[in-house]
């Protein structure tokens, strides 16, 4: 149990060690756990800005797919709505159309109507004229019984 | 080997020692050295002859030789130390460093680049070198046989010189640390006005002979009581596994194996009380009262 100059090697151990410690060891140590402390401070910032932007962009998206919804529902109805306007004015043009067609017909008839009529009242009177020359064994003059004539054709 | 237990003990608790013998002294062997000469010590008689100028080789070897295993260890780690993804061994340093850390920023107010490294220090290679003493204490025979040495201890705290030279050190860094901290007049202000304060001059003149003697026990309490408290810790354990070894042979596993797994507990204990008074100590003498 002796006391002796073990003492000063050791403090000069010590001092050596504690030297080096301080600077080599300690340093590089520290000052990696310091930055990886903030590089993870930083991540967790991230993290939580990320979940906030993500908040608002899924709020964004809804109102945008809500807009979406009701401007196609808009359009959709203005659609259908040109569409039966389209519809009655197809219907209303065909009206149209067929009604000036039957009106077309109709005068035609009339007019072959009348055309047979003035054929016939024609024939009529070429007819009762021969007829007459026959029953009478005579040529009837025609100038002289033209006024007789028409009016028996006026007749039919 | 020494045949007797006491022999035996004496034997272990002996320290390899390199020291002067003065000219006149009775060598081992009989002869009579004409001259002063330095030896390594072969007996008793050849130590007591060195006096002061002798050193305790294996002491100071097996300390530097943990300092620098300490030091290797965490200096790798350093190396590599960077801010991203730390794994096996560097995971267990920086969380030694951490802990280090955390206890001087809860305990040191002042800012310091010594005090943190020199906690750290403190702490690990007190730590590493009473952890030597977990091996059996007949491993110092086998190294002593092999290297052919007539005395070889192997735990360093076990050996008085060692704690005090380290508590000492403490003592200088108390100091220096007052002195920067309050200047050398508020040194010896601390020195000299307390503990009894007194308002008019004279009886302040008249109490600085009493207060520095209670202010001088005081700090030189510290050093002492912080290295002969780690040499007590460890020599008391040292000496228990010597014992053991020595009554029961080969049978000491029975009491060595319970008393070290007992130790796994004082070892870091006893170096964190080593720290955590070092640390103490400092913020103590680098604050205002």
């Amino acid at each position: 149990m002796n006391i002796n100059a073990t003492l000063l090697g050791q403090v000069i151990w010590f001092a050596l060690f504690v030297w080096f410690c301080m600077k080599f060891v300690w340093p590089p140590i520290i000052g990696a756990l310091t930055e990886r402390k903030q590089k993870i401070a930083d991540g967790l910032n991230a993290a939580d800005r990320a979940a906030r932007d993500l908040e608002l962009a899924q709020a964004k998206a809804s109102s945008n797919l809500h807009e979406a919804k009701e401007k196609a529902a808009e359009i959709i109805e203005a659609a259908n709505r040109r569409a039966n306007q389209i519809l009655d004015e197809a219907k209303a043009n065909a009206k149209a159309e067929g009604d000036r067609l039957v009106a077309k017909a109709q005068a035609e008839i009339e007019q072959e109507i009348n055309q047979a009529r003035e054929q016939l009242r024609k024939e009529v009177s070429a007819l009762a004229l021969q007829g007459a020359e026959q029953v009478l064994g005579a040529e009837v003059n025609r100038d002289a019984h033209k006024q007789l004539l028409e009016q028996l054709a006026a007749e039919l | 080997m020494a045949d007797t237990p006491t022999e035996y003990i004496k034997h272990h608790l002996t320290n390899l020692t390199y020291g002067k013998v003065p000219a006149g002294t009775v060598r081992c062997d009989g002869s009579i050295t004409q001259a002063d000469q330095w030896v390594l010590a072969r007996c008793g008689e050849e130590m007591n002859a060195m006096g002061f100028w002798a050193f305790h080789v294996d002491s100071l070897f097996f300390s530097g030789l943990m300092g620098i295993v300490f030091l290797g260890l965490f200096l790798w780690v350093a190396r590599r130390a960077s801010a991203g993804v730390p794994s096996g061994f560097s995971n267990f340093v920086e969380v030694v460093v951490e802990f280090v850390d955390g206890l001087v920023r809860d305990t040191f107010h002042g800012k310091s680049k010594l005090i943190a490294p020199l906690a750290l220090t403190t702490f690990c290679w007190v730590f590493i070198m009473s952890s030597i003493k977990l091996l059996p204490v007949d491993t110092a025979w086998g190294l002593q046989v092999l290297f052919g040495l007539e005395y070889l201890k192997l735990v360093p705290t076990v050996d008085p010189n060692i704690t005090l030279a380290m508590s000492f050190s403490v003592l200088f860094m108390i100091i220096g640390f007052a002195i920067t901290h309050k200047g050398i007049g508020g040194f010896i202000g601390d020195l000299t006005l307390h503990p009894f304060e007194v308002s008019n001059p004279i009886g302040k003149i008249l109490f600085i002979p009493i207060n520095f003697v209670l202010e001088f026990v005081a700090l030189m309490a510290k050093p002492v009581s912080l290295g002969l408290r780690l040499f007590g810790n460890m020599f008391a354990g040292e000496f228990v596994f010597i014992l053991l070894a020595a009554m029961l042979g080969y049978w000491q596993f029975v009491g060595a194996v319970p008393w070290a797994i007992f130790h796994l507990l004082v070892i870091p204990l006893q170096s964190f009380i080593f720290m955590i008074l070092t640390i103490v100590y400092l913020s103590m003498a680098s604050e205002q009262h």
